[in-house]
Order: structure tokens, then C-alpha cells, then sequence
């Protein structure tokens, strides 16, 4: 993986030169707040643990993320840096994961700026903490899904516009996948059981709701780490096809 | 000596493939040996930025291949790659970060780290005259700073091949000749080893040519038209050792058909005669035939003739007329 060092260390001082964290960052939390408290009654619920925090965490990063991960690729397009950075010595898969970490370090930072709420539960009753970790990682794990997602959908493009729509779009298939309305409508519309299966086990929704719940199953760690894996690769892949 | 670039057949088409699309470089072949400057002429849209970013291994070739200091540019890129520093047409740089901080990271990537990587960063700023603008962000640069940046980045790692598109556009007179005697200076370097370095560059500027290169290959429509030195090329001029004699004259002679009856002359041009008190003044360019040297037969016919003369000069011939003739023949 020649090259991904720097090329993760540039690109995450990148996002702390320019105002895009500190905006990213302060409507991250910003909403976090309003959903945790306001429309997931935090206190009226009355249990100290963190659910409705992790509850709305796929339909945040829905448009936070594609929001991160539409400039990866289509700036370097756009702006030609994409040539120089080609005819470094770096491998192509190198350059892949170097931004890609980085932006998944970004999203893990942001995600780690949302600490004061586990203290607040912490100080007003006593949580399962272990759960709490699980969920935080499972969130980690569904970011960086979206990103990988975002990433390659940018490395197509030069419009970082059209990266973020086409990215919302295809993530929003993703969790629509689980969404129960959706699992109805499939048994409604006579679909086979393993149809059904099969749509339900590509759904983030399910998948992060079982790790939020403090259950760790391994095929979803699988799951998410494999589509990451996947969708870098595909990533590499359309950079080559785009050159040509 | 030895051979840094080698380009055998290279051929690129854009959109298409078999006969459809753009044919934008057509079986091009050529090698540059350690120390040599090879000027990369043409028109626009002849090929010449497309040719580079295949040696450099940012396009692959539809047909042929190129390799960079012994390696193949498609099988091994990595090693080829670090070979070379490369200028990309327009000098694409990080528009957010400062000048210093490109080049940290170009040097880092390039496994210039720590002092190794402030040693060179500090080098290539100074040899490309950086030293104000390095805290400054690069979309806040202009134009020709953009492009020192560029040509810093290029030669932070002292590579064995050097490939400039464009290295002096948008150059201001002082900074183009620095730019040259830079490239000049480079070019003498041993670079790695003892093989020489080889410099690729494409300019639009001709005089850029006689003042850096010691070799010239000349593309239009993505076939190579000329390859030979700045000296040979302008050779293929038609003024080339041509005279341009300005004289006054008593007698209404006919000056041309004079000069025409010249053993070695192949033409006369651009006679032009005015009545000029006692007589006329006639001016012309006598043009000589290929590999003719007709200045003495001329002053001798003046002398005979008695013609006085004014001006007589013998033309070396212009990188422009060639530059003309061989890329519109062509079509
Ligand atoms: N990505 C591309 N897709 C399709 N055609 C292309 C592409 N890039 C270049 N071309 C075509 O290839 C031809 C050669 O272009 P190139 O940029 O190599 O010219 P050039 O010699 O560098 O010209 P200039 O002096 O203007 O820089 C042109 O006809 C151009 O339109
Ligand atoms: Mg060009």
C-alpha cells in the first residue's frame, strides 16, 4: 500500500484546514442533540442507556455522509490534481485507502465529539456501558459502509453534486432494505421467502440495530466490513476504468 | 550515457475502439539518452500532452509501449514512476494548501521524510524562486507561481527523467530565463547513478527550443514529423542561408533576374522597389537551394553590377517557417 500514509495524513489535515469540519462537525452534534433529546425522549423514557442516540444514527449519516464523501474523488477530477497524484509512486489501492481512512478517522472523530452524552448518562443512572461501546462501534462500522459507498460513487464523477445525490440514493436503498414498510410490501407482493431474506440481510437497518442493541453478531461485522472491502475495491476499479 | 526514455509504436485513441474515435497519438516512436533536452513540438491538439501523460503512466496506451529508465511503464509503474518528476499541462496543485505543504507531502509520498524531505523541499524552493509564497494557499497564488510550484514538486526527488508540459507558460520574461538555466543546469546533473538526465519538455515558444534543447521532435496529428536537433531543424527552413540584400540601384536593371541567373539560387521573394532619387531601391531575399551557400556569388554580382549597396544579410532561417511548413504539409 504504497503511499497511503501521507496521502491519509494529508487528506485528514485537509479537513481540519478548511471550514467543512468545523461545519460538518457542529451540525453533527447539532442534530444528534435534537434527536436524542427532542424525538427520542431521552429523559421521558425514563432508562439511562443511549438507544435513541444510536437510533437515528443511519438517517443521519444518510445525508452527512454522501455530504463527507462526495469530494474524495470528483474534486481531484475537477481540478486535475488527479494526474499528479496518479503519477506519484502510489499505488492505486494505496491512494483508495489512504482516503478513505481518512475520512472514515473524520467521521470517527465527530463520532467521538458526541461523548458528553454518555457521561450524561452515566451521571443520571447507571447504563449497560459494554452495549453502549457496541453501538459506537457499530456506528463506526455503518459510516464507514456509507463512506465506501460515497467514495466510489465519487470517483466516478467530476460534480460533487451529482456524487451526493447518486450517494443518498444508494444508501438510502440500503436502508430501505430492512425498513419494516418495506419488508410488508415484499410479503404483500407475494415475493418468496428467500427474496425476501436476501433484500432484508443487504439492510444496514437491521444489522446496526442488533449491534445498538449491544449484540455483537459476527456475520454483521462480516457484513459491513465486507461491503467496505468491496466497495474500495470497486473504488480502484473505476479510477482505472475512468483513465481510459 | 544511456537510454532514460524509450517510446516504441505509442499510440493512443480516445472513445472507440477500432478505427472509430479520436486517433490522438499515432504510433510515435522515439528513445532520449541521459543528458539530453529534447524539445516536444506541435500544434494544438497534436499530441503532445496525451503522449506525456502516457509516459508517465497517467493514461494507458492503446498500442505500443514506453518505458522509463528500463522499465515498462505499464507492468512495472511504481518503479517507473519514481523516476521520474513530471509537470502536468496547467500544473495541477492542491488549491487548499500552501506551497510548502504540497510539497512536504509530494516529498513524503516520494519517501522524503523528516530532514531528508525538508532537504529537498528547501532545495526546490529555492531553485524555483518560492521562498515569498510558501505560507500562502496555492488558489490564492497566481499564475506563474502556480506554475514554479509545479515545476518544484517535479524536481523535488532529483529524478533521472524530467517530463515539463509546458514548463514556461505564464512565465514573466525574468522567471522564463531562471526556468531555462534551470532546465539547462538539470539536464547537466548526473542524476542517480552516472546514466545523465534526460528532460522532456513541450513549448510553444520556439526561441525556448534554441535556447534549451539539444534535440527536437516535431508532432502533428499524433505523428512524429521531424526528430532531429535545433541546428538540423531550422536547416529545413527555406531561408536558410538565404540573403536579404537591400540595394539602389542607377540603372532600371531587372534586380531579380539578375539574381536568379545564380548558380545555387532557387528563388527570389518578396522583391519590393521603390524610386529613390538618383535611382531605385530594390530590396529581396535571395533564397538558397538546399545545402547552398550563395552569399559571395551574390556580393560578386553586386560588385560587377555596381549596385550600391545598403543592407545584405545571410539568414540563418526561422524556427517558425519550419515549424509552418511541416505541420500544414502534413495535413
Ligand atoms: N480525454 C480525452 N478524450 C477525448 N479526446 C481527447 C482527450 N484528451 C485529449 N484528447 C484529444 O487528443 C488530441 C491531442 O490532445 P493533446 O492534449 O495531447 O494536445 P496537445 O498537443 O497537448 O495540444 P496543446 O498544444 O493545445 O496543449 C486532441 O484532439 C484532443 O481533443
Ligand atoms: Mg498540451
Amino acid at each position: 500500500m504504497q503511499g497511503t500514509l501521507p496521502i491519509f495524513r494529508r487528506e485528514l489535515s485537509g479537513y481540519f484546514a478548511t471550514p467543512v469540519a468545523y461545519v460538518f462537525i457542529v451540525i453533527f452534534l447539532i442534530l444528534t442533540g435534537i434527536f436524542t433529546w427532542q424525538l427520542g425522549g431521552f429523559f421521558e423514557r425514563g432508562q439511562a442507556d443511549l438507544r435513541p442516540f444510536f437510533d437515528f444514527h443511519p438517517w443521519l449519516y444518510l445525508f452527512l455522509i454522501p455530504a463527507v464523501s462526495m469530494r474524495l474523488w470528483a474534486e481531484e477530477h475537477k481540478s486535475g490534481t488527479i494526474e499528479l497524484l496518479m503519477t506519484l509512486p502510489v499505488s492505486r489501492g494505496g491512494a483508495v485507502a489512504g482516503k478513505f481512512l481518512a475520512a472514515w478517522a473524520f467521521c470517527g472523530v465527530a463520532l467521538a465529539l458526541t461523548f458528553p452524552l454518555w457521561i450524561t448518562v452515566n451521571y443520571l443512572g447507571d447504563p449497560d456501558n459494554g452495549a453502549i461501546v457496541t453501538g459506537y462501534i457499530g456506528s463506526l462500522l455503518m459510516a464507514g459502509a456509507f463512506l465506501a459507498i460515497g467514495a466510489c460513487v465519487s470517483a466516478a464523477t467530476k460534480s460533487q453534486v451529482i456524487a451526493f445525490i447518486i450517494a443518498v440514493v444508494i444508501c438510502f436503498l440500503f436502508l430501505l432494505a430492512g425498513f419494516p414498510p418495506v419488508t410488508e410490501f415484499l410479503k404483500g407482493a407475494q415475493m418468496p421467502e428467500a427474496v425476501i431474506s436476501a433484500v432484508t440481510s443487504f439492510s444496514f437497518l437491521t444489522r446496526f440495530d442488533a449491534i445498538a442493541k449491544g449484540v455483537i453478531d459476527l456475520r454483521d461485522l462480516i457484513f459491513f466490513s465486507t461491503l467496505i472491502a468491496c466497495c474500495l475495491v470497486m473504488n480502484a476499479f473505476i479510477l482505472e476504468a475512468k483513465k481510459a | 550515457m544511456s537510454t532514460r526514455i524509450e517510446l516504441k509504436e505509442l499510440t493512443k485513441r480516445f472513445g472507440g475502439s477500432g478505427s472509430g474515435g479520436i486517433l490522438a497519438v499515432d504510433r510515435v516512436s522515439f528513445k532520449v539518452e541521459g543528458g539530453e533536452v529534447l524539445g516536444f513540438l506541435g500544434p494544438n491538439g497534436a499530441g503532445k500532452s496525451t503522449t506525456m501523460k502516457m509516459l508517465t503512466g497517467f493514461l494507458p496506451a492503446t498500442s505500443g509501449s514506453a518505458s522509463i529508465c528500463g522499465f515498462d511503464v505499464a507492468a512495472r509503474p511504481l518503479e517507473a514512476k519514481r523516476c521520474i518528476g513530471y509537470l502536468p499541462e496547467g500544473a495541477p496543485a492542491y488549491a487548499d494548501m500552501t506551497p510548502e505543504g504540497f510539497l512536504t507531502f509530494c516529498a513524503s509520498v516520494r519517501g522524503l521524510t523528516g530532514e531528508a524531505g525538508r532537504k529537498a523541499v528547501a532545495r526546490a524552493v529555492e531553485r524555483t524562486n518560492l521562498e515569498g509564497v510558501l505560507r500562502q494557499p496555492v488558489e490564492t497564488l497566481s499564475k506563474g507561481f502556480k506554475r514554479r510550484v509545479g515545476l518544484a514538486q517535479a524536481i523535488l526527488h532529483d529524478p533521472d527523467v524530467l517530463i515539463l508540459d509546458e514548463p514556461t507558460d505564464g512565465l514573466d520574461p525574468n522567471q522564463k530565463h531562471e526556468v531555462r538555466a534551470l532546465i539547462r543546469e538539470l539536464a547537466k546533473g548526473k542524476g542517480s547513478g552516472d546514466g545523465g538526465r534526460a528532460v522532456v519538455l513541450s513549448t510553444h515558444i520556439l526561441e525556448e527550443v534554441e535556447a534549451v534543447c539539444t534535440r527536437v521532435v516535431l508532432i502533428a496529428r499524433g505523428r512524429v514529423v521531424a526528430d532531429c536537433t535545433p541546428a538540423e531543424f531550422v536547416a529545413k527552413s527555406r531561408f536558410h542561408n538565404a540573403v536579404t540584400l537591400e540595394i539602389v540601384t542607377p540603372d532600371r536593371a531587372d534586380v531579380p533576374a539578375a539574381l536568379r541567373q545564380i548558380s545555387g539560387v532557387s528563388g527570389v521573394e518578396d522583391v519590393e522597389a521603390v524610386d529613390a532619387g538618383a535611382g531605385r531601391r530594390v530590396r529581396c531575399v535571395v533564397l538558397a537551394g538546399k545545402g547552398k551557400a550563395v552569399a559571395h556569388e551574390v556580393s560578386h554580382l553586386v560588385k560587377a553590377r555596381g549596385w550600391e549597396v545598403e543592407a545584405m544579410r545571410v539568414e540563418a532561417g526561422r524556427l517558425d517557417d519550419v515549424f509552418r511548413d511541416l505541420t500544414c504539409a502534413s495535413g
